[in-house]
């Protein structure tokens, strides 16, 4: 009969084998680097930004920030005519995209079947993926002459209030899609108890979901006005003003956002040339656009995260 | 005996009458009829809108697409409306969606698994996660003059300039937080228990990821990566800022010839873009004409991941 000799179980015995264990910190150390290379882009584009955008700050006259129009290649930086009209198109967006987003946010959690959603869903997504170009130039063909010069007799052909609806238009599913994410979340038995108390479905929609639902439609507004603040195309094509603008609070003629300024001057000509601080004016806009959408952003992730706690 | 009873006190033979006439009546409720019109309204509103885009679109490009498509898809950029085309755009694009797919996918996947499969709870992790979410958000034109200073002339040496190989890497760049997003949120939604079963039986953790995790998460990795190229395809700012030609593009190359990877581009939305300013009518019906082009792409795209990721949630 043989014994199996009984060797005490040593420390390198458990152990695995190398290779793995090299091929493992190996991979381990690789995806590190990958995500780690986001923070190297945030990094880039910090550093992108600044470093031109301060040039312009400590080299700019002040006189030139506040005169009759945008014109850098003229030295003319007056930043309140891009702001207001950032500011119009993202109001005529937002005036289209809530009532809508909303509406078919609501729509869609509360009352419609499974086979529509089914089907109207894909559809939202649909229009999710449309170019911004494609947007641009609708708003341009079809929007400034069917519905702006419909409106307002004084309006030209190129109008701030033809892109903000199309920029509104744009920015419609995405609202629709964080809303109806929000009040999804919303449990059942609320709607339930509300429906035991003998409230209508309108009273249960509008008394007990939404306002449960709150932060994640403020989150969706802020992420939705975020989008809008930095569209660009659908401005470039439908707003004119391409080599300049003068400051103007009325929508019905041409103006400038802060993202069409910044198109229009690396467009046109074969590269940004013109007055000295014209280059840098580019990157004063871009830093001025990247720090709005950075607190707009982080000021929606912070609603957003109330909302994942609450439920 | 009533089966509603309440008190006698003031009013409460009134509150059980509308109690009794709310449960037992047959009222109509207008405002809740009101209400979902409205709804309906508002979602058929946007549907009509989608609508009459794709009609404006289609009918405004008819004349090119039904009898010169042969030519407008081989033609080149010109001031000619009559021999103008969108071949260089094709091209250009068709480049920029090989960047995107070489550099950002494997880079985003593997940041993705990494936050969700290696990366302990430490504010380290936290700092990535807040700063992908934040860079998701960004503004296509900011990445734009990332590419510009970045790509184009910190990097002169690497692209040459303001090359098709600058604008690839720019988008690339730009795609990654939804990549990486998207991704991650597949990999979570694989189960625990496929995990456990795979240290169970000795396996390392990238023996678990690669052989269990990424198998099972795959379709909703794949329906994300598409829906970020097809963004990228759509994308018109950076490029501007990286310098694509919106004038005359003089060279022309083969589709798959690399050469022309140093050298000035351009892309569909840009195309479309210089197109869309020209005064001249013709052109009015060539970008309608590239925009259906566009969208054929971009939208079968979206479509079939939509379409995949309907079919992977019901398999689940």
């Amino acid at each position: 009969m043989t014994t199996i000799e009984a060797t005490p179980l040593q420390l390198a015995d458990l152990r695995g084998n190398p290779s793995r264990m090299r091929k493992e910190s190996a991979v381990r150390g690789l995806l590190l680097g990958a995500a780690t290379l986001s923070i190297v882009i945030s990094a880039l584009i910090v550093f992108s930004l600044v470093r031109e955008a301060w040039t312009f700050v400590t080299e700019v006259e002040a006189a030139s920030l506040w005169t009759s129009g945008w014109f850098p290649r003229r030295g003319l930086y007056d930043v309140k005519t891009l702001l207001v009209g950032s500011l119009l198109v993202t109001l005529i967006a937002m005036v289209v995209a809530v009532p809508l987003g909303l509406g078919a946010a609501v729509y869609l959690s509360e009352y419609a079947r499974p086979s529509v959603r089914r089907v109207l869903k894909p559809v939202l997504e649909i229009l999710a993926g449309i170019p911004s170009v494609v947007l641009g130039f609708f708003a341009l063909t079809w929007i400034s002459p069917e519905i702006v010069q419909r409106l307002s007799d004084g309006a030209t052909q190129f109008n701030l209030a033809a892109a903000g609806i199309g920029v509104g238009v744009l920015t419609i599913p995405l609202m629709a899609s964080i809303s109806e994410d929000a009040m999804r979340s919303v449990p059942l038995s609320l709607r339930e108890a509300s429906a035991g108390m003998g409230a209508r479905k309108v009273t249960t929609s509008t008394r007990v979901v939404v306002p449960a639902a709150v932060s994640g439609l403020v989150a969706a507004f802020i992420v939705a006005v975020s989008r809008a603040i930095g569209e660009t195309m659908v401005v470039a094509i439908a707003a004119g003003a391409t080599g300049g603008s003068l400051f103007t609070t009325n929508a019905f003629r041409p103006g400038q956002t802060m993202t069409a300024a910044m198109a229009a001057q690396a467009a046109g000509t074969d590269s940004v040339k013109g007055a000295a601080l014209t280059f840098q004016s580019l990157f004063f806009v871009g830093m001025l656009l990247f720090l709005i959408t950075l607190a707009l952003n982080l000021v929606a992730d912070r609603f957003v995260r109330r909302v994942r706690q609450r439920y | 005996m009533a089966v509603v009873t309440t008190p006698a006190s003031a009013g409460g033979e009134a509150a059980a009458a509308a109690v009794r006439r709310r449960i037992a009546g047959r009222s109509t409720d207008i405002v809740g009829i009101v209400f979902k019109c409205l709804l309906i309204g508002a979602l058929l509103l946007t549907v009509l809108i989608l609508g009459a885009l794709l009609y404006e679109v289609i009918t405004g490009g008819w004349d090119v697409l039904s009898s010169d498509l042969g030519s407008f898809l081989s033609g080149r950029l010109t001031s000619r409306a009559e021999i103008a085309g969108v071949a260089q755009g094709l091209a250009g694009s068709f480049w920029i969606a090989v960047f995107v797919v070489v550099l950002s996918f494997p880079v985003g996947i593997g940041a993705a698994l990494y936050l969700e499969e290696y990366a302990p709870q430490s504010r380290f992790t936290r700092l990535i996660d807040v700063n992908i979410r934040n860079l998701a958000g960004v503004p296509s034109v900011v990445y734009g003059i990332l590419g510009f200073a970045v790509f184009v002339r910190a990097l002169e040496s690497v692209t040459g300039g303001r090359t098709l190989m600058a604008a690839g890497v720019t988008l690339a760049v730009l795609v990654l937080p939804i990549v990486i997003i998207t991704a991650a949120e597949a990999v979570r939604a694989v189960p625990d228990s496929i995990r456990e079963a795979g240290f169970g039986v000795g396996a390392t953790r990238w023996e678990v990821v690669r052989g269990h995790v990424l198998p099972y998460a795959a379709p909703g990795i794949l329906t994300g990566t598409v829906l970020a190229l097809a963004r990228a395809l759509g994308e018109a700012a950076p490029l501007i800022l990286v310098g694509a030609v919106t004038g005359r593009l003089g060279a022309s190359y083969e589709v798959l010839d690399p050469s022309q990877l140093q050298e000035r581009f351009t892309a569909m939305p840009i195309v479309i873009f210089t197109w869309a300013g020209q005064p001249n009518a013709d052109f009015r019906t060539l970008t309608a004409a590239a925009i259906v082009v566009l969208l054929v792409v971009v939208l079968l795209a979206n479509t079939g991941a939509i379409l995949l990721r309907n079919r992977y949630e019901k398999k689940r």
